[in-house]
């Protein structure tokens, strides 16, 4: 009976999980059809385009996580820490609500934030020097425009979620802190940050998973920027030229499967490992 | 309950050093209140001026009621109403797929939770993992296999990839593993009801919550993704995530190539932004609590 059950969910993950897993690595390991060994890789490294692909979705991590990292964990805390319920939760609220604005309308609307002559917050853009959209968004800054867009939108969520596990955490615990004589920050650096270790290390993996995927924002604000953002600037970015401008699938494949082989390391490094998960 | 209350400190009187601490955590918790509250209400004023107002105006102005029916004409009238096109795209490419996606992962939560089969472990396994993999991991690939068989451009190449929908085979197999029992199920199988009958009155009743919370979270990510429906559904076939961006390369301040044809200004930009998301927005007015446990589902074990 459970086979019925499953069959049809099963049947979709055959069609869009594993065989277009296995039609990737074909596609990557062959050429028109012959078996062409590791010469897409290679073909694909040496694309001038490549290294700047990787150096530029590497630096938008780095900076993208350590912030998420940080500032998410304090304001969880602080957010946990309001004593007064309604507050906790509007700000909760008001924090997660951009979530709702996910894909390219968060990067649409962020073109107009990062416009000085639109922008409501011209007055900062300005003050950092930057006068003109052309401007905000040229190379050197859009790792942390990418940062503060996928922080706008994706920030509260995790922040919802770190103030769970810190409601998990056992009253005795922190009253015992507070007996001990441990202030507020004490008791967070010395028991809550510790006992919320998993769930910041299943931020962080499922962020750096993400992260290396990035499309959409660097595709719009390229249409947007008169190519002031090259249309290569992303790995994604790249194996979308390599099978759309290219007509190169083999390329193309090649370049999607690096980056699912990432994903996936790193999915099921924190199913075995984080034991975060019930898998019974 | 309770916990607000303990948590209050036992000591009274004067401590500035806690006090500063306090004020310090307030400013820093408010600024990032105006953080990500800013962009939003300036999004929802920004449909209500005219392009004058919007360049020269206060930014958190309201521009006036008659200027929004123009805006909306505006955008109506853009390529003889395709936005109407994208929108009805977008309704049937998540309506369909949130349909299929409840039909095949309701079922497939269960059998993980409640039955017994010897592929049970590996599925639940794989499932886990897949789970994990961002969803753009797999569009490119997607992309590739749905071409070799020349099905790119029609609706199925989005909808089918849409309802295959890890998160919620998982989210059903925690709820059914927690929520209900096996005895529960036995007790109408010593009844007499057959597999089919348990599952369809025993189970499926207590199943309202898990099936609310998957469809949340199916329709939600297929309003707004972008990637797929960009490779898969050109031109007139395009969503309206998909479309928005086909708007921006028409307005002239962004692309000064495309004056001369027909452009757009930026208030009604901005209005489309908003009309882009606002089915997701209204559900997420009203849906917090779900989307709480939705996401915190994963720690059963601490």
């Amino acid at each position: 009976m459970g086979y019925a059950f499953s069959s049809g969910y099963g049947l979709l993950l055959v069609l869009f999980g594993v065989l277009p897993t296995l039609y990737a690595i074909y596609l990557a390991f062959t050429k028109n059809g012959a078996f062409a060994g590791l010469e897409n890789f290679t073909h694909v490294f040496a694309d001038y385009r490549f290294l700047p692909a990787v150096e530029h979705v590497a630096l938008y991590l780095f900076i993208w996580l350590i912030l998420l990292v940080v500032v998410v964990v304090i304001l969880a805390l602080i957010v946990h820490g309001l004593r007064r319920r309604w507050l906790s939760a509007s700000v909760r609220f008001l924090y997660y609500i951009p979530g709702a604005l996910a894909g390219a309308s968060s990067v649409m609307l962020w073109l107009f934030v990062l416009d000085p002559e639109v922008s409501p917050v011209s007055g900062i853009l300005r003050g950092l020097g930057l006068s003109s959209f052309v401007q905000t968004v040229s190379v050197q800054n859009l790792p942390v425009v990418f940062t503060v867009i996928a922080f706008w939108t994706g920030a509260g969520g995790w922040i919802v979620i770190m103030y769970g596990a810190l409601n998990n955490i056992s009253l005795e615990v922190m009253e015992a802190a507070r007996i001990d004589g441990a202030g507020p920050i004490k008791t967070a650096w010395f028991i809550q940050i510790p006992l919320l270790r998993k769930w910041i290390s299943y931020m962080g993996i499922m962020s750096l998973a993400a992260g290396t995927q990035l499309f959409v924002e660097p595709r719009v604000l390229s249409q947007a920027s008169r190519g002031v953002v090259p249309p290569d600037y992303s790995l994604n970015q790249l194996a979308y030229l390599y099978a759309f401008n290219q007509g190169d699938f083999n390329g193309s494949a090649a370049i999607s499967l690096v980056l699912l082989v990432v994903a996936l390391g790193l999915a099921a490094f924190f199913v075995f490992r984080g034991g975060l998960f019930e898998r019974d | 309950m309770s916990a607000t209350e303990l948590r209050t400190p036992a000591v009274s009187g004067f401590a500035p050093g806690r006090w500063i601490g306090r004020v310090t955590a307030f400013l820093i918790a408010g600024v990032f209140v105006l953080f990500f509250v800013i962009p939003i209400l300036w999004l929802l004023l920004a449909g209500t001026k005219t392009d004058r107002q919007l360049l020269l105006g206060n930014p958190f102005s309201f521009g006036s009621l008659g200027t929004i029916v123009d805006n909306w004409n505006a955008l109506a009238g853009f390529q003889q109403g395709v936005i109407w096109t994208w929108l009805g795209n977008s309704a049937v490419y998540s309506i369909a797929a949130l349909a299929i996606t409840l039909v095949v992962s309701i079922p497939a939560g269960y059998a993980l939770a409640l039955t017994d089969f010897r592929l049970r472990r590996p599925l639940l396994i794989v499932t886990l993992v897949v789970m994990l993999i961002p969803n753009t991991a797999l569009v490119l690939p997607v992309f590739l296999e749905v071409s070799s068989v020349h099905l790119v451009g029609t609706p199925l190449a989005v909808i089918l990839p849409f309802s295959f929908f890890p998160f919620g085979v998982y989210l059903t197999f925690i709820y059914f593993s927690t929520s209900v029992s096996r005895d529960l199920l036995d007790a109408a199988r010593i009844d007499g009801a057959g597999e089919l009958r348990v599952f369809a009155q025993v189970a499926m009743p207590l199943a309202v919550p898990v099936i609310a919370l998957v469809g949340f979270f199916n329709f939600t990510s297929n309003w707004n993704n972008y990637f797929l429906p960009f490779v898969m559904e050109p031109g007139p076939k395009s969503p309206v995530q998909v479309g928005l961006a086909e708007l921006l390369s028409n307005v002239a301040l962004f692309n000064p190539t495309s004056a001369g044809s027909v452009t757009i200004q930026l208030p009604v930009l901005a209005l489309a932004t908003l009309v882009s998301v606002a089915p997701v927005l209204v559900i997420f007015l009203f849906s917090q609590r779900f989307l709480v446990s939705g996401m915190t589902a994963g720690g059963t074990k601490e």
